[in-house]
Order: structure tokens, then C-alpha cells, then sequence
């Protein structure tokens, strides 16, 4: 069982400014726990324990990338991978998630340097306010893990739950596409010289 | 302002752990996919003094097949994403496609098939499938373990027959020669909470067809009348079709208006009665047509 432990001196880094919390300052129920966000280990200390995943990374840990706006799944700004698996942040409890693996947006590229995909995004101008923007990374990145091979009405379903005001999609489509074409070119590039690196070793 | 906020987390790493847990703390709610009682946190409209996640409690998750049996044993975290994966959607087909309906890929990857069972909406998409199927609910708790048929499970608008120490064990769905298919109504193609849903399996083992409606009833509804009607006209002799004579269209009127009139739908913010009742008769007829064609 794991049971997230009561801290026996909770210190109060902050007060995060969410009216919809309880106040926090005197409750019995503040805990630690640890939470393992971009390969770096967390510690939560006077955090209330029915605190979502998504108000953590963005008021505890200062990762805004993960947007806040419908906090009930249905916009998928909030989009992050939990072990692997694309999930809406807002929906999973924070305290249930120590040792499971969590990348947000921040956590996909190299250090301040953009992906493919959000080079794509740009370049398309598939982002206009932006809001949706993170979300749709994280997700388009998780869909070309899965798929590298993506119809569009895939991309379309893929992206479903990353609800989108200001593009009307078409660009956001059209980023995905030249990605997905951008990848495939390189890997058939690079196949005939990795199946001559095979060869060569059988040879040898 | 003043909130009774006090929270305890557990997180179990067995059924034993779990159900002993939930014993000795009855009131506890049970977090699964989290797609419905983390909206209720969020909003503040539910404050729960302790939660159980059941992430990881191994017992609960995935599906197989009772070698004793033959019947599909689905884990009650079994997700929507994994109803889709080939191995199991090829099996239960309906099941797939009603997973397929459900939210987006993210709810997918998070909501449980205990979970739809236990929130119980009307508007559940795997209910009317799991009753169309005549599947029995496996619920678990310190006192052991009992069967459930899903039609009785569920005995109101998100309300069930788990007693507040319960939790879904898993589904269990006999093997039989079926062909089968789900079709719902909703507003768009995706994010989308049913107005109406049909579910239709023809039993070609029993030579029976059984018919059951989501989102016009507060419980899935079976449609006995049109299912009769459905048995009577399907030709068993050549596998369960429907035969292509003068009569085929108009007992598909029939059947369509018979499933209209064992719905029991309201008006309600997503749809109004008279539209719910038309179109799950549509449904119910387009599904039979599919699956019988």
C-alpha cells in the first residue's frame, strides 16, 4: 500500500491563487508525495491531496505549458503523457501519480530547442492564439509515436479532443501532414543504409 | 470561508489491499479513469474524505478468456482504448464501437469500463452493449465475490446495485455466435455524450436477436417487442439474414417503431423527447440492417 505520507512540518512555499481550492493553510491533510515530471523527481510538500495533476505542474512546479480551461476533459489543453499514455491532466489526481513517468510540452525537446513538430506548427501557421497549442503538441508527438503512417481522417480523430477556436484546423492538419511526410522521407532515406549496415555484418 | 476538505489518499497495490481497505472504510470513493469524479473535484462539488485509486491494482486490469468457460472476462479498468485493440474489438465488435464513440483519445486512454458501470448514466455508452450481450457484472468485496446480469445492475440514473464496499471486479461476457453492432446519436462525432444509442446482437446460437437503447430510459432499456419481431423475420436457415422479399422494408418499419415505443425518454438540455424516441428507432433499424443484411 502506498499511502502518501503526512509531512510532519508541511512548509508553505506559496499559495497558489485558486479560488476554487480550499484554503490551505490550516488543513490536517497536507502531504508530500513525489512526482517524476521530464526525468526530474519532485518533491510535493503542503500540497492538498485532491489537487489535479494539471494545477500542480502549473501552480507547484511552474510548468505552464499545460494549459487550464475546461478542467473536465473535454478541451484536451491540458494534454500530458502518463506513463506513455496521452491523458488530460485535469483528470488524474496528482497524489495517485508518484512513481508513474510524467512528460508535459517542456519535456519534449531538447532544452530550449523546438521539435518537428512544433517547427511545423509555426511554419504552417497552425497557432494563432496558442492556447490550444501545447495540448495539440504533446498529442500530435504522442500520435506519430503510434502511427508514423497517419490518414488524415487518423489525424482527425487523433486529434479530437484537443479542441481548437481560432484555426479551424486546416493548418493545424496540414503541420501534422508535413511531419508525418517529413519523417517518412528521412526514414527511407536512412533504410537502405542501415539494411547495408546489416548486410556488411553478415558478411563480416 | 470554511471547507471540509481533509483527504486521504491510498493507493493499494492489490484487490486484497483493496477491498479490505474499502471495509474498514466504506464511505471511501474509488478513483478509477478519474473522467468523472475528478470533473466533480475540480468543480467542488464533491469533497470526498478518502480515495482509493485502483492504478494499480493489477487484478483489475486487462481482459482474458475463462479456459473453463469460454466466456471474456474483462477487467473492470480495463480502458476504451483497450476495448479497441484488434484482439478484443474482433471479439466484441459493439463493445469497440461504443468505445469508440466515448470522449476523445485522451478519455479513452483514462475511462474504465468499471467505471461506466459504476457512475451508471443513462447516457453510458458500454451499458445497453453489455446488456445487448447478456453480460453479468463480477463484484468484489471483503465478503467475497457475487454475480450480477448487468440489467439488474444497474437499477436507476447513476445508481447501482454496489453497496458503498463494493468494487467492479469485471465483466463477464458469454461466447456465443454473434454478429453485433452499437450506433449512437449525438450533436458531433467526438466529445460527444449520447442522445440516443442502440445496441443489437443477433444470437445465431439461440436464433434470438436482442435489442437495448442507451440515453432514453434512465437504465438501458431491452426492446423485447421489436426483438420478437426481429426474430421472427430473420431467416436462421441461411445464417440470421434478413430475407430479401416484398415484406423486408416493411418489417423494418416494424422493428423501428417498436423500439421507438419501449423507449422511455425525456426532454432534456441535449435533445427532446420526440427527437430521442424517432431516432432511436432509426438507430435500432439501420444497426439490424448491418448486422442481418
Amino acid at each position: 500500500m502506498t499511502t502518501a505520507g503526512r509531512a510532519d512540518q508541511p512548509d508553505q512555499p506559496d499559495q497558489p491563487d485558486q479560488p476554487d481550492q480550499p484554503d490551505q493553510a490550516d488543513q490536517p491533510d497536507q502531504c508530500s508525495y513525489t512526482l517524476s515530471v521530464n526525468g526530474q523527481e519532485h518533491e510535493l510538500r503542503g500540497a492538498w491531496m485532491g489537487e489535479s495533476l494539471l494545477y500542480v505542474l502549473r501552480n507547484r512546479l511552474g510548468l505552464p505549458g499545460a494549459k487550464n480551461a475546461c478542467e473536465q476533459g473535454e478541451c484536451g489543453s491540458c494534454s500530458v503523457l502518463v506513463d506513455g499514455e496521452l491523458v488530460c491532466s485535469c483528470l488524474v489526481l496528482a497524489a495517485t501519480a508518484g512513481g508513474r513517468e510524467i512528460v508535459t510540452v517542456e519535456g519534449l525537446g531538447a532544452g530550449e530547442r523546438f521539435t518537428d513538430v512544433q517547427v511545423a506548427f509555426t511554419e504552417t501557421g497552425a497557432v494563432q492564439c496558442g492556447f490550444c497549442t501545447p495540448g495539440l503538441i504533446v498529442t500530435v508527438h504522442d500520435l506519430l509515436e503510434r502511427n508514423p503512417r497517419p490518414s488524415e481522417l487518423e489525424i482527425r480523430e487523433a486529434i479530437s479532443g484537443n479542441l481548437c477556436r481560432c484555426t479551424g484546423y486546416g493548418r493545424i492538419l496540414e503541420a501534422v501532414e508535413t511531419v508525418r511526410d517529413a519523417r517518412l522521407a528521412a526514414a527511407s532515406r536512412a533504410a537502405p543504409v542501415a539494411a547495408g549496415a546489416t548486410r556488411q555484418e553478415g558478411a563480416g | 470561508m470554511s471547507y471540509d476538505c481533509a483527504v486521504s489518499v491510498r493507493v493499494p497495490d492489490s484487490l486484497e489491499e483493496l477491498v479490505t481497505g474499502l471495509a474498514a472504510d466504506p464511505g471511501c470513493e474509488l478513483l478509477a479513469g478519474g473522467t468523472d469524479l475528478m470533473v466533480e473535484i475540480n468543480f467542488g462539488r464533491r469533497r470526498p474524505a478518502s480515495i482509493m485509486s485502483l492504478s494499480r491494482v493489477t487484478e483489475l486490469k486487462g481482459w482474458s478468456e475463462d479456459a473453463a468457460t469460454g466466456e471474456l472476462v474483462l477487467g473492470g479498468a480495463l480502458t476504451y482504448t483497450e476495448m479497441l485493440q484488434p484482439d478484443l474489438a474482433g471479439r466484441l465488435p459493439a463493445l469497440a464501437q461504443a468505445a469508440r464513440t466515448v470522449g476523445s483519445p485522451q478519455i479513452r486512454n483514462a475511462g474504465t469500463l468499471g467505471g461506466n458501470l459504476a457512475t451508471a448514466s443513462p447516457a453510458g455508452d458500454t451499458l445497453p452493449v453489455l446488456v445487448a450481450l447478456d453480460a453479468v457484472v463480477v463484484v468484489e468485496s471483503a465478503d467475497g465475490r457475487r454475480e450480477v446480469p448487468v440489467g439488474d445492475f444497474v437499477t436507476g440514473a447513476k445508481r447501482t446495485a454496489l453497496r458503498p464496499h463494493d468494487v467492479v471486479h469485471s465483466v463477464r461476457v458469454p461466447t456465443r455466435r454473434t454478429r453485433q453492432e452499437f450506433l449512437k446519436v449525438g450533436t458531433r462525432n467526438a466529445m460527444v455524450i449520447a442522445v440516443c444509442s442502440a445496441a443489437v446482437v443477433v444470437d445465431l446460437d439461440s436464433c434470438s436477436v436482442r435489442v437495448a437503447l442507451g440515453s432514453v430510459g434512465p437504465v438501458p432499456l431491452r426492446a423485447h417487442e421489436a426483438e420478437e419481431l426481429a426474430g421472427e423475420v430473420l431467416d436462421w436457415d441461411a445464417g440470421g439474414v434478413l430475407a430479401g422479399d416484398a415484406h423486408r422494408d416493411g418489417a423494418l418499419e416494424r422493428f423501428a417503431g417498436l423500439v421507438s415505443a419501449a423507449s422511455r425518454p425525456i426532454d432534456d438540455h441535449r435533445s427532446t423527447a420526440a427527437y430521442r424516441r424517432h431516432a432511436v428507432g432509426v438507430c435500432a433499424r439501420r444497426a439490424l440492417e448491418r448486422v442481418a443484411a
